[in-house]
Parts: structure tokens; C-alpha cells; sequence
């Protein structure tokens, strides 16, 4: 008889059966793999239904702590494209700039405070702080410069409240951005240096062959509009998505998966966005791409810190000239009247490739919604990925594994999105 | 004196929504310098939030492990929070990391006060608990009286 073993992590662990990942094995023989890292935001579907088309980037914005500007910027996307409205291109370029202070706030705590220090060999970015205060400084300066964009354009640096269909509820003057100048140019420099930091760690040998899904569009590297392409290639408009995906219950989880319609799972986010764009990169960070040793397509999910560090550079360096280029709209804000029909809208989150779809009636009011984040398209990337690294290194003790698992888990970045924030306090008495 | 005082939560969870309720119930009641912050994602841009602060006074809901609406204050400075606190986790960076995480680069207010607030439920889409609840008036309270005794004895 075989031996059974359990390899089990509770991790956004706060609520019971909340946020887990299960591995069993029987002898060498991997059982079962389910990971449950994220509750699909049921609820705010839910609470969208009845309510006004307008409310929809607010209220989808507390969808996530970590990335506000891709809830609202799905949102407005996909009700403005039913409404027949195209926001002018100074509020368009605004809104990439918004999103690029997200992808400098995300991407600088992935890398540093959460990512970093699996490579390092520390528990944590407490423990990696103590020998190497410079690093982590730097991370947290990063963090900071994100946030500052996201507070100067969004209105505050957490769930932005700036962002209406339609456009801004205020713009902006040239001059209030030009303040952000002097520490986006810190956090290109910071940045960097973060692709040689992240570039010397050592990676596992070891490569996904799921398809590569992110969004395209011609001359930019893509983050708040595109189609959707993959590396083998897919190639469909934002109304297409539903047609070419599903969500599917599989035999050994509870959770829907995504899948491509006829095929399997597949990878969005960093490496897929790199594998269909790095040509679109700005000069400095495909040089610093090239200096990382990177080529595209990487398929080496350990790397992805790399591929984030190499996102840095670029979020630094559009968002600088963005700034560099920006008038101010005429007005902040284009009338928008509600269409009866359904809207589709996509971004790139910093996690990657978020999906929402509306139904309005005449009035505006929201009939129904459907809201796809990435971390829940990645799911069965994940589990697949885990599958593999648990059957080749079935041999480790139980301890190792686990931490393993966890390491292939912080690869994909996924996403606290519904996760709760409060201590698990076991009282001691002093 | 500066201080801040920040309410960690997600208000569409439940009890966990209680550090922001303490945080509105303090709203327009503080003494001057002192700036009431709400917390509703990762919690390391605390670090920023905090700088060049004397103190700082952190609400947070906890897991229950006595009775609903029990408080702790703990003291950041003095002791580090219990191992207890780390809830192991592959992503989030919680309150007690980024406590932690200052302390190593030497970014912690001289003063840092926590208080958790054992919570009952935390249900998408449900309110707090009325255990919860009642105790928020009470954690208010108990900060303004801490607020008052720093204003005294800061210089």
C-alpha cells in the first residue's frame, strides 16, 4: 500500500476554508492539486444588478485594494464602447497614466516585499529587510512613487474616486504633474536597478506550455485598451471573449476555471504581456530586457520577477512621457448617454488581462454583469503548474515541498481581490 | 504633536469592517495633528502614511478566539506583536509585516499603539456583527484618550 500524504498551506487564511492550496499524493503519484486563492467577485456582480451604469468604475474599484484603476478602467471601457463613446485622447493618455502608477505600486510590492524573498531564501521581506535595508528601501520608495501618480490623478491612492464614465471628475494642470517629474525619474533609476537585482537571482529550469493571452495594440505596449491575442494565434475583439472562453467546474477543485473554448488552460499577465509585446517596449526597457537576458517568449513562470522588474522600467518611463506630452482636455469629462444593449470592456491589471461585461437597459441601470479578473483566468495555469513541479520533486520532505508550492503559487502574483484584512490573534498573556 | 490614526478593514466583509467604523467614529473629533487614515488594501503604504509621525494608532478586526467584540491594545514599541499575529500567507502583506517591516529600516513612530478587535463574522456583503458594533464606541473612546495623554506628554 502506497502512502498517502497531505501537503496543505492555508494562506490568505483568515476566514475558515478561505484561501488554501491542497496537494495529495499517493506515494510518488500526485492525487489531487486544488488551490482555492480567490473568491470571483460574485458579490459585486450581484450589487451592480439595478444600480446605474454611472456607478460602475466606483463601485467595481473596491473590488480590489491592489488594483482599483483596472476594475474602473474595464468598467468604463466596456459601458462607454456600448454607449458609442470615445473619450477624447488627452483623457485617454490620462487614464494610461493613472494605470501606470498601479503598475508601479503593484509590480514594486510583488517584486520586493513578497517575491523577492523566496529567491533570497528569507521568510519574508521582515527577515530580507534586516540584511538588505537598501533593497527593500528601494522597493518601498517605488511603492511610494506609484502611489503619489495614483493620488495626483486618481484623487486618492486607494480606490481612485476620480475616474467617471465618460472621463475625470477633475483633470489635472500641467503643472501639478509636472511635480511627479523628479521622483518618477528616482523610480526609473530605482527601477532599474531592480532588473540587475532581480536579473542575478537563480531560477529553476523550468518552462509552461499553456497559451500566452494578454491584449495587443498596435504601437504600445498594451495596458488599457486592445484586442485579444494569444502567442498561438488568437485574435479576437473584446466582445469575442465569452465566444472564445469559458469557465468550466474541473474533476479535482471546486473552483470554475477559465479556459479557452476547444482548448485548455492558459497564462495571463507579465510573461504573456511580454511574449506579445516586448517590441513594444520602450527603448530603455528593452535594453534592460537584454540585459537581463531575457527573450521572448520566457516561459519560466520563476522568472516572471524579472519580466515585473522589466514592467517597472517601462511604467516609469511612459508615465514620464505622458507626462512630458500632456494638454490639458478641454473639459474633463464627454456627455455619455445610456444605450440599451450589452458593453464589453478589457485592461491589463498589473496580474493581468480583466474582463467585464454589462448589460444595460434603456435608463442605464445594470441588468447584469459579469467581471473576470485574472487571477481567476490563471487558476488553471496554477494548479497545472503545481501538478508538474509536484510530481518531478515528489521526493522532498513535506516541509520543502510546501515551500515550494507556495514559491510557484507567488510566481503568478495572485491577487488578495475579496480577501479579507483582519489579524489572526491567538492571545498570549504576558 | 502629529499622530495618525488608521483604520485597517474591508468594509464588505463583515466584522472585518470595524477598524473603519472606529476610524468615522473618530472623524472631526481628534485633536489638532492628528490625521485619521482608512486602510482598505495591503497595509505597507502605512509606511508612508506614518512618516515623520510621533505615533501611530492602528484599529484592526481579529479572529475571534474568546468572544465577539473583546479588545486587545497592544503596545508595537515596546513588544513585537505575537508570532500569533503572522498569519501565514503567500501574499498579502499584512498590518503586523508592515510593523515589522518598519521597525527593520527604522521607520516606526516612537509611539505605535494596535488595537484588535475580535470579530464574529466576516461574511461577503454582511455588516458588523452587533457584538462589533457596540464595542466601536468604546475603541473610540479608549483612542481619544490615548491621543490626549501623548498631547500632554509630547513636547
Amino acid at each position: 500500500m502506497t502512502e498517502r500524504r497531505t501537503i496543505r498551506t492555508d494562506y490568505i487564511a483568515r476566514v475558515e476554508g478561505e484561501g488554501a492550496m491542497t496537494v495529495v499524493l499517493d506515494g510518488a503519484r500526485v492525487a489531487s492539486v486544488e488551490l482555492r486563492i480567490f473568491e470571483p467577485p460574485r458579490f459585486f456582480e450581484a450589487l451592480l444588478r439595478g444600480r446605474s451604469f454611472r456607478e460602475a468604475p466606483d463601485l467595481t474599484a473596491r473590488i480590489c485594494g491592489i488594483c482599483p484603476v483596472a476594475y474602473q478602467t474595464s468598467a468604463v471601457n466596456a459601458l462607454e464602447s456600448l454607449c458609442g463613446v470615445e473619450v477624447p485622447e488627452p483623457i485617454r493618455l490620462l487614464r494610461r497614466l493613472l494605470y501606470c502608477g498601479e503598475w508601479i505600486e503593484s509590480h514594486a510590492l510583488h517584486v520586493y516585499m513578497l517575491h523577492a524573498p523566496d529567491f533570497l531564501g528569507y521568510a519574508g521581506a521582515v527577515e530580507l529587510a534586516r540584511d538588505e535595508r537598501a533593497a527593500v528601501e528601494r522597493g518601498l520608495a517605488l511603492k511610494k512613487t506609484g502611489n503619489e501618480v495614483m493620488s495626483l490623478v486618481g484623487g486618492r491612492e486607494i480606490h481612485p474616486i476620480n475616474v467617471r464614465v465618460g472621463g475625470f471628475y477633475r483633470v489635472p494642470t500641467r503643472r501639478e504633474l509636472r511635480t511627479l517629474v523628479d521622483p518618477l525619474e528616482r523610480a526609473r533609476e530605482a527601477a532599474l536597478e531592480t532588473v540587475r537585482w532581480t536579473a542575478g537571482f537563480a531560477f529553476p529550469e523550468h518552462t509552461v506550455s499553456c497559451d500566452l493571452v494578454a491584449l495587443s495594440h498596435p504601437g504600445e505596449y498594451a495596458i488599457e485598451r486592445g484586442r485579444i491575442r494569444s502567442d498561438r494565434g488568437l485574435d479576437i475583439a473584446p466582445a469575442a471573449y465569452d465566444e472564445r472562453f469559458e469557465e468550466e467546474h474541473v474533476e479535482r477543485s471546486t473552483a470554475l476555471h477559465s479556459r479557452l473554448r476547444g482548448g485548455g488552460s492558459y497564462l495571463c499577465g507579465p510573461l504573456a504581456r511580454f511574449a506579445l509585446g516586448r517590441d513594444r517596449l520602450s527603448p530603455l526597457a528593452q535594453e534592460a530586457a537584454r540585459e537581463a537576458g531575457l527573450e521572448a517568449p520566457c516561459r519560466n513562470p520563476f522568472r516572471s520577477i524579472v519580466v515585473r522588474s522589466v514592467e517597472l522600467v517601462y511604467a516609469c518611463d511612459e508615465a514620464l512621457r505622458l507626462i512630458d506630452a500632456y494638454e490639458e482636455p478641454d473639459a474633463p469629462a464627454v456627455p455619455v448617454e445610456p444605450v440599451a444593449g450589452v458593453g464589453f470592456g478589457v485592461s491589463e491589471a498589473p496580474r493581468g488581462l480583466l474582463y467585464h461585461r454589462y448589460r444595460l437597459d434603456a435608463d442605464g441601470t445594470i441588468l447584469d454583469a459579469k467581471i473576470v479578473p485574472p487571477t481567476s483566468q490563471n487558476q488553471g495555469a496554477i494548479e497545472d503548474d503545481l501538478h508538474a513541479v509536484v510530481a518531478r520533486e515528489a521526493a522532498l520532505d513535506d516541509e520543502s515541498l510546501r515551500a515550494l508550492c507556495e514559491q510557484t503559487i507567488r510566481n503568478y502574483d495572485p491577487c488578495i481581490s475579496c480577501a479579507t484584512h483582519f489579524l489572526d490573534l491567538k492571545v498570549e498573556q504576558r | 504633536m502629529k499622530a495618525v490614526v488608521v483604520g485597517v478593514g474591508n468594509e464588505f466583509r463583515g466584522d472585518d469592517a470595524a477598524g473603519l467604523a472606529v476610524a468615522e467614529a473618530l472623524r472631526d473629533r481628534v485633536p489638532r495633528g492628528v490625521e485619521i487614515v482608512r486602510c482598505e488594501d495591503e497595509p505597507s503604504r502605512l509606511i508612508d502614511a506614518w512618516a515623520g509621525a510621533d505615533a501611530a494608532i492602528l484599529v484592526d478586526a481579529a479572529a475571534c478566539r474568546s468572544r465577539p467584540g473583546v479588545l486587545h491594545r497592544l503596545d508595537a514599541v515596546a513588544h513585537r506583536l505575537p508570532a500569533s499575529l503572522f498569519p501565514p500567507s503567500t501574499h498579502a502583506f499584512g498590518l503586523a509585516e508592515t510593523i515589522e517591516l518598519a521597525r527593520a529600516v527604522g521607520r516606526l513612530p516612537a509611539r505605535v499603539l494596535v488595537y484588535a478587535i475580535e470579530g464574529a463574522s466576516f461574511e461577503t456583503g454582511a455588516g458588523l456583527t452587533s457584538a462589533v458594533r457596540e464595542a466601536v464606541d468604546s475603541v473610540a473612546a479608549a483612542i481619544l484618550d490615548d491621543l490626549e495623554e501623548l498631547c500632554t506628554s509630547a513636547p
